[in-house]
C-alpha cells in the first residue's frame, strides 16, 4: 500500500501500461514536456520517448482518427482529450468509426483504444471545461465507458482499459485529481466494469460514479447521524453497467437514489432507474429517484455548486424519498 | 482540360506524349494487363448497376470514367502496402484481389463491410466522407514506429476535400512526415455540386499550404496514374513524407443508382469527357503501337463477361444473414447489453415469428 493522488495514480498506471507492451502509445495535446494540463502524463515522454508519448497537433478528430488507424495496425493508443468539452470535434471518429469498425470488419480490426476524458466540474473553470458527456458514449453500441473515483481504481482501471480489446471511454473526475488515497500496487480491486460497494447500508441504495461517489459517501455520513443507513455503490462501469450488484442491493433496501453530475434527461441515471424498475419492481418501496444536475448548459462556474448535486441537495432529496413508504 | 501542369503520358487519342519529370516504364504486357483490369472493372460495374435496377442490390456507386485513376493507383501499390478506400473504389479493390462478390455485399445490404481488410491489405468502404484519411495517417504512423518498408494510400474525392478530417489528415501527415499518399479523385461532381463549389484553386495546390508536394494527373491516363502514384509511394517508403495526387477525371455515370445527374449537368459536358475515355485510349495504344490483335481484345471482353456472370450468380445466391447476426462482433469481448438483445430477439423469433 502506498498513498498518492489520483493524478499520480493514473500516471503510475500509464507507466505500467507503457512498460508492459511496446504497442502502447499515448497521444494528446501538451502531454509531452508539459505532462498534460493536469500533469497526468508527467515524465512519461522523457522516459518512453517522443515516438510513444506523442504531442499531438491541436485537432481532436485527428487525435482519435489516427488512433483508430494505429489500432488497425495493432497499436493501443491512450488518447488524452484535454477537457470534456473538447471531445465533440472527435465525436464522428468515436461514434462512426472506433465504435463500428470491429463490427464492420467482422472482427478483423481490434479497436484497442482508450480515450481519457477529464470530465465533470467543480473546479471553477470557464465554459467547456466541466461537462459530463458520458451518456452520449454509453448510448453508442461498440463503445465501453468507465469512470474512476479513487486513486486505487484509477491506477488499476487505466491498466485494465489499455489491455481491453474494445474502445474504452475513460472518464476521470477532474475535481478529484488531487485527492489522495491508498493504492495497492499488487492486487486489482475488481474487474474493469464491476460496481463496488463503497459503504454497506440497510435503508437506501445510493448509486454514484466519478466525482459524485465522494458526495454520496459524505451524504451517507450525514444521514447516519439522523439514523439513516445508506449503502453507497460506485458504479465504475457505465457501459456495461454492473446492474446485478445494484439490483442485489435494492432488493435488500427497497429504495434507490442515483446521484450524477450530468443533466437528468436520457442519462446514466435514467438507465439505472429504468433497469432497476424492470428488475426490482416488487422490491421497491419508493420511486427510484435521481439527483442530477439540471437540463441547462453547464452554467458560469460561480453558480456551479448549485448546478452540481451537493451533499445538502442529496439529503433534501433523501428526505422526500423517505416520505414514501409503501 | 486540367491546366498546364496536368501530367499526361497518353493522350485521349492513344498517342504517347512526353513529360519532363515522368516517363512510362511499362512493358506491353503490363499495359495490356492494365487494359484487362479496366475492361473487367467496367464490366463488373455495369453488371452491378443492372443488378440494382433489377432489385437485386439496394444501391450501387458506379465507377465509370474513373477506371484509369483506380487501376493505375491500385497497381502501383506494392504487396506490403495498405490502402484505404472511400466507397467507389471497386477498381482499387480489384487490384488488391478482393473478390467482386465481396465488393457487392455491402450494396446487397447483407453486411456493413464485406471482406477481411488484413487479408487484402485493403480497408473497408468508408461512407462518412474523409474519415478514412485520418485512419490512413494513423496507420502510416504505425509503419514508422515498426520501421517497416511500407506505405499507405488513401482515396477520397473532390467533395470530401472540403471535410475537416481531410484537412486535419494533411496537417498530421505533414507534421509527422507520415508515409502516406493521398489520391484525390476529382471527378468534377459531388453528387450535384460541382468542384467549383468546393474550391477556388486547383485542389492539388492545397498541398503547398500544408508543406508537401501536390500534383495533378490526367486521371483518365492509366500510364500517368501508375507512374505518379508509384513514385509517390517510393517517396513515402523512403521516409520523404506525404504526397497529394489529384486525379483529374470525370464521373461518367450517376453518383449512385439513386441519383439523377440529368437534373444538374448537361449532356454536352458528358460528351466531351466521353472522348477522353480511359479505356479506349489504352486500347488504341495497344492496337496501334503494340500490335495487340483484335482476337486478344475479344478474349478479354469474354473474360469480363464471364466474371460479370459469376458476380450475378454470387449476388443472387447471397442471402440475408440470420437476424441474430446483428449481435455478432459488436464487441471483441462479450457485452451484457448486446447479449440481452440477442436473448430477447431469439425468444421472440422462437415464440412468435418462427
Amino acid at each position: 500500500m502506498t498513498t498518492m493522488t489520483m493524478a499520480k495514480a493514473l500516471n503510475e498506471g500509464l507507466r505500467r501500461a507503457l512498460e508492459s507492451d511496446r504497442h502502447v502509445l499515448m497521444l494528446g495535446e501538451d502531454i509531452g514536456k508539459l505532462g498534460g494540463v493536469f500533469r497526468v502524463t508527467d515524465g512519461l515522454q522523457k522516459d518512453f520517448g517522443e515516438d510513444r508519448v506523442i504531442d499531438a497537433p491541436l485537432a481532436e478528430s485527428a487525435i482519435v482518427g489516427t488512433s483508430v488507424g494505429l489500432a488497425m495496425r495493432g497499436y493501443r493508443t491512450v488518447v488524452e482529450i484535454q477537457f470534456d468539452g473538447f471531445v465533440y470535434p472527435a465525436f464522428d471518429q468515436i461514434v462512426s468509426q472506433a465504435a463500428k469498425l470491429h463490427k464492420r470488419s467482422a472482427g478483423a480490426y481490434t479497436m484497442g483504444l482508450v480515450i481519457r476524458l477529464p470530465f465533470q466540474g467543480g473546479i471553477g473553470a470557464v465554459e467547456h471545461h466541466s461537462e459530463s458527456p458520458e451518456a452520449y458514449f454509453v448510448h453508442t453500441a461498440g463503445l465501453r465507458v468507465v469512470a474512476c473515483s479513487t486513486p486505487n481504481d484509477a491506477y488499476w482501471m487505466i491498466q485494465q482499459a489499455v489491455a481491453h480489446d474494445d474502445p474504452v471511454i475513460f472518464c476521470e473526475p477532474k475535481c478529484r485529481y488531487w485527492d489522495r488515497g491508498e493504492v495497492d500496487l499488487d492486487h486489482p480491486p475488481a474487474g474493469l466494469f464491476d460496481a463496488v460497494v463503497r459503504r454497506p447500508g440497510r435503508d437506501v441504495t445510493v448509486v454514484a460514479y466519478g466525482s459524485m461517489v465522494k458526495v454520496a459517501l459524505q451524504a451517507a455520513e450525514a444521514a447516519a447521524e439522523e439514523g439513516r443507513d445508506l449503502e453507497v455503490i460506485d458504479l465504475r462501469g457505465l457501459s456495461p453497467m454492473d446492474l446485478d450488484t445494484v439490483a442485489a442491493s435494492v432488493e435488500r433496501t427497497g429504495r434507490l437514489l442515483v446521484i450524477q453530475e450530468a443533466p437528468p434527461i436520457a442519462s446514466v441515471g435514467s438507465e439505472v432507474v429504468a433497469a432497476i424498475q424492470e428488475r426490482c419492481f416488487y422490491s421497491l418501496r419508493a420511486p427510484a429517484t435521481r439527483v442530477s444536475a439540471f437540463y441547462v448548459p453547464y452554467p458560469a462556474s460561480k453558480i456551479e455548486d448549485e448546478f452540481r448535486p451537493s451533499v445538502d441537495r442529496v439529503l433534501w432529496t433523501l428526505d422526500q424519498l423517505m416520505e414514501h413508504d409503501s | 482540360m486540367g491546366g498546364e501542369e496536368l501530367i499526361q503520358l497518353l493522350t485521349p487519342e492513344g498517342e504517347r506524349c512526353q513529360h519532363d519529370d515522368y516517363e512510362s516504364t511499362l512493358t506491353r504486357d503490363e499495359i495490356l494487363g492494365f487494359y484487362r483490369d479496366m475492361v473487367i472493372v467496367r464490366r463488373l460495374c455495369n453488371e452491378a448497376t443492372s443488378l440494382q435496377r433489377q432489385g437485386q442490390l439496394a444501391l450501387w456507386a458506379p465507377l465509370q470514367g474513373q477506371e484509369a485513376a483506380q487501376i493505375g493507383a491500385g497497381r502501383a501499390l506494392a504487396p506490403q502496402d495498405f490502402a484505404f478506400p472511400s466507397y467507389r473504389e471497386h477498381g482499387v479493390a480489384w487490384t488488391r484481389g478482393v473478390p467482386p462478390a465481396d465488393m457487392a455485399r455491402i450494396f446487397r445490404a447483407t453486411v456493413t463491410g464485406g471482406w477481411d481488410p488484413r487479408r487484402y491489405r485493403y480497408s473497408l468502404p468508408t461512407v462518412v466522407l474523409g474519415d478514412q484519411t485520418l485512419h490512413a495517417v494513423g496507420y502510416a504512423m504505425g509503419i514508422q514506429r515498426d520501421g517497416a518498408d511500407e506505405a499507405v494510400m488513401v482515396f477520397f474525392g473532390d467533395g470530401a476535400s472540403s471535410q475537416g478530417d481531410v484537412m486535419e489528415s494533411f496537417v498530421w501527415a505533414a507534421s509527422f512526415q507520415a508515409p502516406v499518399v493521398f489520391v484525390l479523385q476529382n471527378n468534377q461532381w459531388a453528387i450535384s455540386e460541382p468542384t467549383s463549389l468546393q474550391t477556388r484553386i486547383p485542389l492539388y495546390h492545397r498541398a503547398d499550404g500544408f508543406g508537401f508536394p501536390g500534383v495533378r494527373v490526367d486521371g483518365n491516363d492509366v500510364l500517368a496514374m501508375y507512374e505518379v502514384t508509384r513514385r509517390a509511394l517510393d517517396r513515402a517508403r523512403a521516409g520523404e513524407g506525404p504526397t497529394l495526387i489529384e486525379a483529374f477525371t470525370y464521373r461518367m455515370g450517376a453518383h449512385t443508382t439513386s441519383d439523377d445527374p440529368t437534373r444538374y449537368r448537361v449532356e454536352a459536358d458528358v460528351e466531351v469527357w466521353r472522348h477522353r475515355d480511359p479505356v479506349e485510349r489504352v486500347k488504341a495504344l495497344l492496337a496501334r503501337s503494340h500490335r495487340v490483335r483484335t482476337a486478344r481484345f475479344a478474349e478479354i471482353a469474354e473474360e469480363a463477361d464471364a466474371l460479370a456472370l459469376a458476380l450475378r450468380e454470387d449476388v443472387l445466391a447471397m442471402d440475408a444473414p440470420p437476424a441474430t447476426e446483428m449481435f455478432d462482433d459488436v464487441y471483441a469481448e462479450p457485452h451484457p447489453w448486446v447479449e440481452e438483445g440477442r436473448r430477447t430477439l431469439s425468444a421472440f423469433l422462437t415464440e412468435v415469428a418462427p
